[in-house]
């Protein structure tokens, strides 16, 4: 029997907001337990929560990007369980009425664009953290990260293998990374995935049993996983068991998925609307002012960059992976860089370098502007191609101009015609053998020559006029 | 009129307004008047148990602070507060075990408000156990007697408020009232309880019961007191996303004026079967009363207030398990160590929670469970809707509304409080108002054969609260019933 896997994604994006959710703290990652709370935070008793309406317009905004309608009255529930990072008892989300619903994306594997249904986009607090690490029988909570405000993007069950799973995340990703709601940082889990996963046989209307699967905080254990547990489905399928319902975690460490907690164990949250805080409005006048601050996004501008600049689809698409690195492009290109050639530096030598330090490219040790009058230097015969990127790795080192490092260690390219032939001549009398060989028709010797001039100068011979004065002298 | 004993003149029996005078004037000095009540409060309150917290230390300072010339309204004035109202540094226990050893680092507003004016903290007055009850019986810690007579309960659940203003152990006091715990008790102790329109008064540092319909009051000797702490304690908060920005006018302005003219609606579902013979008479005979001061009385319907009980104790015991599920034995207050978390959890809620909060806790959860939901909570969110037309169609035609407070008088302590739906009626007449979220005062309109006092509930359109004590206050200073005090 043939089988397909149908997967729905929920991902839970902390938002980049000042501030907590209902409450003044601070959102800062890293600091001491319990120093960034309030009442408000800790749940004391008689506390109220007041709507950080930026997080509400970073959620909206993700909506417009994501093509999703926006409801004109949203509300707040309340989700009741027990936990000790939830320190009211309850986390305030949302059930009926999210602040957006009915979106999409469109991924592309393997050469086939596909478009992933969004059920919704809903806003809620973040609980804080249980600490059980080096605290001898005892169990620690800190409550910095209580009321982070947090994202969550629910996809329709659209998904059908491993890759489309992160291709979905990556592509959502980038997304919240571009409009600037979220840092997209996995590791640290600002961006978390969880994914409901079924299998049915191919042909088949009707869902198969759901799995949950938790804990895949990278895109390589959101494939990895995933693929674990279509093959687990599959094989009890197979060996003729049923699916049971349940929460599974993934266990990077041996590669396979675990049972958490069945249906029978569920908890009950017993959503109701939280009496605390009123229904959000959002009126037209709102969302038009949110869309006219919206950003190109990524797709718009990869087609952008191929009609505007002519570049082929590859250099689009991996320079507008990142807003900072089509920023950066576009800049470049602004101040005089040759489209393509700018493109081809990005990717080639400064990809190379940033990646060896594990720099961003906005950490970059100089600017566009510097790249393009590097460029310009190669345009106008000032240095060689191969010289350019000696230079352009001083200029990484150092963070000067182009034209300085050029006239600071004398890299200006030689073009007197008559000061290389004499050059060439001279490297022509001292290998006969060679000359007698290559006039024999071992063409291959020609890189030799050059190589034989370029050492005498110190890679500054003009390439073109090296090549022109060797082909007159050997074969002319 | 402050009683007078040998010709010198009673401290503790002055309401705000005289104690403001007698201070500015020079006749009385904050420190007198708080070492007053302190005297008062250290010969009574063996008997009737108002306060779970006494601050006479800080009560001192802070009429010693105070001074004697202040142009703040309750420079000086000693007040007491529910203790379910957050006071920062001041054990806050909303008379739970739970609690116990519960001190706010934060200020309510209210209190905050208060300060601003220079109020005196004189203690923290008892309740229920977190203000669910009706007399004061579900306090873990003491039963509040009434001072009227103090083999019966106060009330509930401000009842040590309510008792502390009637036994003169305070000038005046803070309540709050879910479903009658301010108007309920100031009608068993015969003294003023004012329940503002939901959204009119900040909940900020009220510990929350159930949040739709939890409000905090003033409980007085006089309507004009009332108005007084109104003015302070309303407005919008920026801490309270369901406190209303709407204007605040000067509620004393309203009082004085007449009440000529003003339709009163009378509806009949609140003159039932079974109610206590006197009180419905006292009620009547004030209904009287304002039409002799030239009000019009005309007979209205509320058709679903038989609902209104059985929608309150879902949707407020809904909103109570949620609101209590913070009480978890990890951030502060009681913790009962336990074999695994689990455990821990479940000995703490054991230990802490008294048996009606546990009662509460569970209905609730009960009622918002999956299956249940739209059966239960759903369904008396429907009912709470055609409650709230009820008032609106009424207000169309009327200007406020006067019923009973209470369909009986104080009972006695130990008579109900093994029959909690007995328990649950003494509110069938303050309920619909906090579903409704409309204001509610409850003013002295008599006693029974027992001397035991009446109150007259009048009910008005939202956020009209200058009607409510415009009609009090005519009321009140055409009658004597407020003058009256307990023989202690």
């Amino acid at each position: 029997m043939q089988y397909e896997a149908v997967i729905g994604l929920e991902i839970h994006a902390q938002l980049l907001t000042e501030s907590k959710i209902f409450c003044g703290c601070s959102t800062k990652f890293g600091s001491g337990p319990n120093t960034q709370t309030c009442p408000v935070c800790i749940g004391m008793p008689g506390v109220l929560p007041v709507m950080n309406r930026k997080a509400v317009e970073y959620v909206i905004r993700t909506g417009l990007a994501v093509n999703c309608g926006i409801s004109p009255l949203s509300r707040f529930a309340r989700k009741n369980y027990f936990y000790p990072d939830l320190p009211k008892g309850y986390q305030i989300s949302q059930y009926e009425l999210p602040l957006c619903e009915q979106g999409f994306v469109d991924i592309t594997v393997n050469g086939e664009t596909r478009r992933i249904g969004l059920t919704r986009i809903h806003l809620e607090e973040d609980a804080g953290k249980n600490i059980h690490e080096g605290t001898g029988n005892q169990s620690f909570v800190d409550l910095n990260r209580a009321g982070t405000p947090l994202m969550e993007i629910v996809s329709e069950p659209d998904i059908r293998s491993p890759q489309e799973a992160a291709e979905f995340v990556k592509k959502l990703r980038t997304i919240v990374r571009y409009i600037g709601v979220c840092d997209g940082n996995m590791e640290q889990g600002s961006l978390r995935c969880d994914a409901n996963v079924s299998v049915r046989p191919v042909g088949q209307k009707e869902l198969g049993t759901k799995t949950e699967i938790k804990n895949m905080n990278s895109f390589r254990f959101i494939e990895k996983a995933l693929d674990y547990e279509i093959r687990r489905q599959m094989k009890v399928f197979n060996e003729g068991g049923r699916i049971v319902q349940e929460t599974r975690l993934w266990d990077p460490n041996r590669g396979v998925t675990e049972s958490m907690r069945s249906k029978e164990e569920a908890h009950d949250y017993r959503y109701f609307p939280d009496p605390d805080l009123m229904p959000i409005e959002v009126d037209n006048a709102w969302i038009e002012q949110i869309k006219s601050q919206l950003v190109e996004l990524p797709d718009a501008r990869r087609q952008r960059f191929i009609s505007q600049y002519a570049l082929p689809d590859h250099d689009a698409e991996l320079l507008t992976a990142e807003r900072v690195t089509a920023d950066w492009f576009e800049q470049a290109v602004k101040s005089g860089g040759e489209p393509k050639a700018v493109s081809n530096w990005m990717m080639g030598e400064l990809m190379r370098l940033l990646n060896e330090e594990n720099k961003q490219i906005d950490e970059c040790g100089f600017r566009p502007e510097q790249l393009a009058g590097l460029l310009k230097l190669v345009d106008n015969g000032t240095i060689s191609g191969k010289i350019a990127k000696t230079v352009f790795e001083e200029m990484y080192k150092t963070g000067k101009d182009a034209e300085a490092i050029v006239k600071e260690k004398g890299l200006v390219q030689m073009s007197d015609e008559t000061g290389i032939e004499a050059i060439v001549d001279e490297v022509l009398k001292n290998s006969p053998q060679e000359v007698e060989r290559f006039r024999a028709g071992d063409a291959k010797l020609m890189g030799f020559f050059v190589g034989q001039i370029m050492k005498l100068t110190k890679g500054k011979a003009n390439p073109k006029i090296v090549n022109e004065l060797l082909r007159k002298k050997l074969l002319g | 009129m402050p009683l007078q004993t040998g010709g010198r003149l009673e401290l503790y029996s002055l309401g705000i307004d005289e104690a403001r005078a007698a201070i500015d004037k020079g006749e009385i000095s904050p420190m007198e008047l708080t070492a007053a009540f302190f005297k008062r409060i250290e010969s009574l309150d063996d008997r009737i148990r108002s306060f779970i917290t006494l601050d006479k230390e800080n009560a001192l300072l802070q009429a010693e602070q105070a001074g004697q010339n202040s142009r703040h309204q309750l420079a000086g004035i000693p007040l007491a507060v529910k203790d379910n109202i957050c006071t920062e540094g001041v054990k806050t226990t909303c008379a739970s075990k739970i609690l116990d050893n519960f001190t706010p680092p934060y200020e309510s507003t209210v209190t905050k408000n208060l300060k601003k004016q220079g109020y005196v903290l004189i203690g923290k007055t008892n309740l229920d156990e977190f203000a669910m009850g009706s007399s004061t019986e579900n306090s873990a810690f003491a039963h509040t007697r009434n001072p009227w007579d103090i083999t019966r309960v106060p009330g509930g659940s401000s009842g040590g408020s309510a008792a502390a203003v009637a036994a003169d152990m305070c000038v005046a006091a803070l309540g709050s009232d879910t479903g009658g715990s301010i108007r309920q008790p100031a009608s068993f102790c015969g003294v003023v309880g004012l329940k503002p329109t939901y959204g009119r008064v900040s909940r900020y540092g009220l510990v929350a019961f159930a949040s739709s319909l939890d409000q905090v009051g003033p409980i007085t000797k006089n309507v004009k007191d009332s108005a007084i702490l109104l003015n302070i304690i309303s407005g919008h908060d920026p801490y309270d996303s369901t406190s209303a920005d709407v204007a605040v006018p000067d509620f004393t302005a309203a009082i004085g004026q007449g009440i000529k003219g003003l339709k009163l609606g009378v509806p009949k579902e609140y003159f039932i079967e079974g109610m206590n013979k006197e009180v419905e008479e006292a009620v009547k005979q004030a209904i009287r009363k304002l039409e002799s001061l030239g009000a019009v009385p005309v007979p209205i319907s509320l058709p679903h207030t038989e609902y209104a009980v059985a929608a309150y104790y879902i949707l407020a015991t809904s909103e109570a398990s949620s609101n209590l599920a913070r009480y978890d034995g990890v951030k502060y207050g009681l913790r009962v160590e336990g074999k695994d978390l689990l455990d821990m959890y479940m000995s703490t809620r054991e230990a802490g929670f008294g048996a009606e909060v546990k009662r509460r806790i569970i209905l609730g959860t009960y009622a918002l469970s999956s299956g249940y939901y739209d059966a239960y909570y759903k369904k008396a969110q429907q009912v709470r809707t055609l409650i709230k037309r009820d008032f609106e169609k009424a207000f169309e035609a009327v200007d406020a509304i006067v019923t009973p407070t209470a369909p009986n008088p104080a009972f006695k302590i130990g008579e109900k409080s093994d029959d909690p739906l007995q328990m649950y009626l003494a509110d069938i007449f303050t309920i619909s108002v906090n579903l409704a979220g409309v204001p509610g005062i409850s003013v002295p309109c008599g006693f029974t054969s027992q001397s035991l006092p009446v109150g007259l509930q009048i009910i008005g359109k939202h956020f009209d609260e200058e009607a409510v004590l415009k009609i009090a206050y005519a009321y009140e200073q055409a009658t004597e019933w407020h003058m009256r005090r307990p023989e202690l």
